[in-house]
């Protein structure tokens, strides 16, 4: 059998940081929220606030340790799948995950120590600080990556020599054309996701009958929340399709379905872009509604995939179906914090029970959004790895298909055990609910009676 | 280039893996000994030994891995492709042991994540000594590139140094064991160390026979003159500390065992870096042929040298806050 290894290397690739970036999109939330608690448990001393901690740090255990371990693979898959990239600007990249490492991981994963078990041995202060600097470190890990991402997208700061790329200006480097937009756009989307999660649990205990008091309270969290950054999105969303138009135009065009740059852009609410005769089919769209967006005037112009060779295109059916996906579940994400905002003004929000049903099912809405949103934005890149410099095809390792083929097997097998076992395990946590008194319990027990420690971690109670 | 940059950062990185293989060494020794508790309880009371500090130990592989990017992205490039598979299966290994800290906790039933712990501890102490032992017997390359089969990580040498890797590890383990926790699991800790002590030794033996023998260039360091003048209180300075560790077994020392096995790591460690230095990619390429761009290693020189120390300082801050026993019958959470 003959075995492409690009295509392998990159199916493998897709498959293992999608995978890493669902649980980073609710750590760097989910730790910023815990924190969140434990300030107001400080501070107004009430149980319910320490309740609610204890119960989204369980969550945060199983979900921070699967994000690791992916994320530990990714950083492997930079040498053994794509070492030409590593060779070609690793000048510049490699410091930029360095700096990640030094800033972002050590300060997370030590800390974590603390929050995770430390409980009984640290002040509350030190407790809830420990919290903020894993929220902290979680957020520099984003802005380290996302700066090396976006150099990949928007490169400046940097020369090539014999083909190989030298850093010149380290501030233009890291503070590159895309990047801001990039990690206000990411961070922005962790806490909308970590918010929806939140949001559910909250509308699921109501519909059960459980905890109230701790579910009325995350709900009225989540709302305030959203109401605020859902449509923030859309706002910093739109700058950065803007400026993506000035920078990779044709991946803007892919996003459109845009083929002939000499007319203004319709904004087709659906199509099937076709590649080979280059147009859409069964398009349903608002006539010049890209135009109006991406320029600011119905009848302005801007570049189709026409304008470049069908080999310098991006794959345009992925980009375009990803780019819509993004955009429902964000106008989905604004719509229902905005409503349910109003009904809480109306002091209807816990009784209006399909509302409650509705966001209780729609937890996924931020990872499937933030998924969709990197495959625009990758697969918009193709087909080069960094922009300009190096094309996908070039970056690949010397290592034959079949290995890539037999690890891309065992990674399916070895992730698809631990992300089933991983949901279903926070589903009971979720189940078990904020149980249990904050009441310091008395560690080091000589031989507590087996069956109740083992009852106790059962449960994954206790402290 | 200034000479000195890909020095410095050779003995950065040095440093970095010598840390990481001592602190990941003690929590994947856990896990290499865990099989052998009696019951659930000895289970938990092992795991909470380790469970505040296992990410962070990992995190110096990050460094280590990262750090040979960032600085030597030739080497990271020529290293990585050699040994596609060993690596590959070292990182599904590390998932599964990994998410087993705390999957086990809320799973109803233990055993499946005891076996994924276990296993996967032992499988990736044994892949990383793969990797090793393929970097001391060489790796092919043509114009800065790999050049050779993708099997040929695959020899009894390479093999060896993977069973060495597991018994050191797991010495470690059982040492830390020994340090962290009382009643059962000390004991059976003890007894182990002296076992895997026996076999660390017997294989530090046949690798420091085993090399100068097939490999000329490490004959050549170790034995010529007067190289051997300098270099025979290695060799020296590890029996004592293998025999201060049989001692501190013996006599049912709690801290002094833990802190010998690390002299015995390092030793070892210092053995193989005499017989490659400057090699990074032995037997080809030198730390100056495989280094980054000055500008990108002084970026990263400075960050580090400022960083490194806090970072050190709130990882002894960590060790500093769980000091102390981990008792018999402690909870998990
Ligand atoms: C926007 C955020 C983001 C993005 C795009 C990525 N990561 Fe990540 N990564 C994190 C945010 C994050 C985090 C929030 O810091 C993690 C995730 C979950 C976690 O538990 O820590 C983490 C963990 C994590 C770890 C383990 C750190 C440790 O030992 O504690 C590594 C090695 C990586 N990541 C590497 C990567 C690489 C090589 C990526 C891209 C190719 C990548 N991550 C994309
Ligand atoms: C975390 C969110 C991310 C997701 C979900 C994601 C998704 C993807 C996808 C789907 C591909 C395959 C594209 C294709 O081949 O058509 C890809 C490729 C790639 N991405 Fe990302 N990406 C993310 C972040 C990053 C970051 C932060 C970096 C680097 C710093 C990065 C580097 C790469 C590389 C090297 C490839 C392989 C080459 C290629 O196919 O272009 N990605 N990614
Ligand atoms: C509602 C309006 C939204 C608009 C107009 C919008 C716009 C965009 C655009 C233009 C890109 C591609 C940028 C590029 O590759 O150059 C993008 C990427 C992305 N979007 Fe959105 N987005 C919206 C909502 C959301 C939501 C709700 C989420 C998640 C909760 C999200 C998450 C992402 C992510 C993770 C990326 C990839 C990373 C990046 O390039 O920033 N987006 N978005």
């Amino acid at each position: 059998m003959d075995f492409d290894p690009v295509l392998l290397a990159r199916i493998q690739f897709a498959f293992t940081i999608t995978f890493h970036i669902i649980f980073p999109s609710f750590t760097i939330g989910l730790s910023a929220y815990i924190t969140t608690l434990g300030v107001m448990w400080m501070r107004t001393g009430d149980e319910k606030f320490h309740r609610l901690m204890k119960f989204w740090i369980k969550i945060f255990a199983v979900s921070f340790a699967m994000g690791v371990v992916s994320g530990i693979v990714l950083s492997y898959q930079f040498g053994t799948n794509w070492s030409r990239f590593s060779v070609v600007v690793g000048n510049v990249i490699g410091p930029l995950i360095g700096y990640e490492v030094l800033t972002a991981f050590f300060l997370e994963a030590t800390f974590l120590g603390i929050l995770l078990f430390g409980f009984n041995k640290v002040p509350p202060w030190l407790y809830t600080l420990s919290a903020g600097v894993v929220a902290v470190g979680t957020a520099m890990s984003a802005f380290w990556i996302l700066s090396a991402n976006s150099w990949m997208q928007t490169p400046t700061g940097h020369e090539m020599r014999n083909g190989v790329a030298f850093p010149v200006d380290w501030f233009s480097i890291v503070f590159n054309p895309s990047f801001p937009y990039r990690m206000a756009h990411m961070l922005n989307a962790a806490y909308l996701t970590t918010a929806f999660v939140v949001l559910a649990v909250g509308a699921r205990y109501l519909l059960a009958g459980k905890f109230v008091e701790e579910a009325r309270t995350m709900m009225r969290m989540a709302i305030g929340l959203t109401v605020i950054l859902a449509p923030l999105q859309l706002f910093i969303g739109d700058q950065h399709g803007l400026n993506t138009l000035k920078y990779q135009p044709i991946k803007v065009a892919a996003m459109e379905g845009h083929w002939d740059g000499s007319k203004p852009g319709d904004f087709h609410i659906f199509a099937w872009p076709d590649e080979k005769t280059e147009t859409n089919r069964f398009a349903i769209s608002i006539p010049r509604g890209s135009s109006l967006v991406l320029t600011h005037d119905p009848n302005g112009l801007f570049p189709g995939l026409k304008s470049v060779p069908a080999s310098e295109r991006p794959p345009v059916a992925n980009v375009f179906f990803s780019f819509r996906i993004m955009l429902a579940i964000g106008f989905y994400m604004i719509g229902a914090a905005l409503f349910g905002a109003w009904l809480w003004w109306r002091r209807k929000l816990f009784q209006t029970r399909w509302f409650l049903r509705v966001v209780s099912f729609t937890w996924w809405s931020g990872f499937v959004a933030v998924i969709a949103g990197w495959v625009v934005t990758e697969s918009g890149r193709q087909p080069w790895i960094a922009y300009g410099i190096l094309r996908t095809a070039d970056a690949i390792s010397p290592v034959p298909g079949a290995s890539i083929a037999g690890t891309l097997v065992l990674f399916v097998f070895a992730y698809g055990i631990v992300f089933s076992m991983g949901i279903y395990y926070i589903n009971r946590l979720i189940a078990h609910g904020p149980q249990g008194s904050a009441v310091k319990e008395s560690e080091g027990v000589a031989s507590r009676p087996l069956a109740a420690a083992a009852k106790a971690a059962g449960e994954a109670t206790g402290n | 280039m200034e000479w000195y940059l890909p020095v410095l950062w050779a003995m950065l990185i040095g440093t970095a893996v010598a840390l990481y293989v001592v602190l990941d060494g003690f929590d994947l020794g856990v896990g290499i000994l865990f099989p052998f508790a009696k019951d659930e309880t000895e289970r938990d009371q092992m795991m909470r030994s380790i469970a505040p500090y296992w990410d962070g130990n990992e995190t110096w592989l990050v460094l280590g891995g990262g750090g040979l990017w960032v600085a030597f992205p030739v080497a990271y490039a020529v290293i990585m492709p050699a040994v596609y598979l060993p690596v590959m299966v070292m990182l599904v290994s590390l998932v599964f042991r990994g998410v087993a800290f705390e999957f086990r906790t809320v799973s109803r039933s233990k055993k499946a994540w005891n076996f994924a712990f276990a296993a996967g501890s032992t499988l990736a102490a044994f892949s990383q000594g793969i990797v090793l032992g393929a970097l001391i017997q060489g790796i092919k390359t043509q114009n800065g590139a790999f050049s050779g089969g993708h099997f040929d990580w695959a020899t009894p040498f390479t093999l060896l140094c993977g069973l060495s890797l597991v018994a050191g590890y797991g010495l470690l383990g059982a040492t830390w064991l020994v340090m962290k926790t009382d009643l059962g699991v000390q004991e059976r800790a003890r007894s182990h160390a002296k076992a895997l002590l026996l076999a660390v030794l017997v294989c530090m033996a046949a690798v420091s026979l085993y090399t100068p023998l097939a490999f000329e260039r490490i004959a050549q360091r170790w034995f010529s003159i007067p190289n051997f003048y300098y270099l025979w209180p290695i060799p020296a300075v590890t029996a004592l500390a293998a025999f201060a560790l049989w001692r501190g077994l013996k006599k049912e020392r709690e801290l002094s065992p833990f802190f010998a096995t690390i002299a015995l790591f390092l030793l070892g460690y210092a053995g193989l870096v005499i017989s490659s230095y400057p090699y990074l990619v032995p037997p080809s390429l030198t730390v100056w042929d495989t280094a980054a761009a000055s500008s990108s290693l002084l970026f990263m020189l400075v960050g580090t040298l400022i960083l490194l120390p806090i970072i050190l300082a709130y990882i002894v801050l960590v060790y500093w806050i769980f000091r102390g026993k981990v008792r018999h019958g402690e909870s998990y959470h």
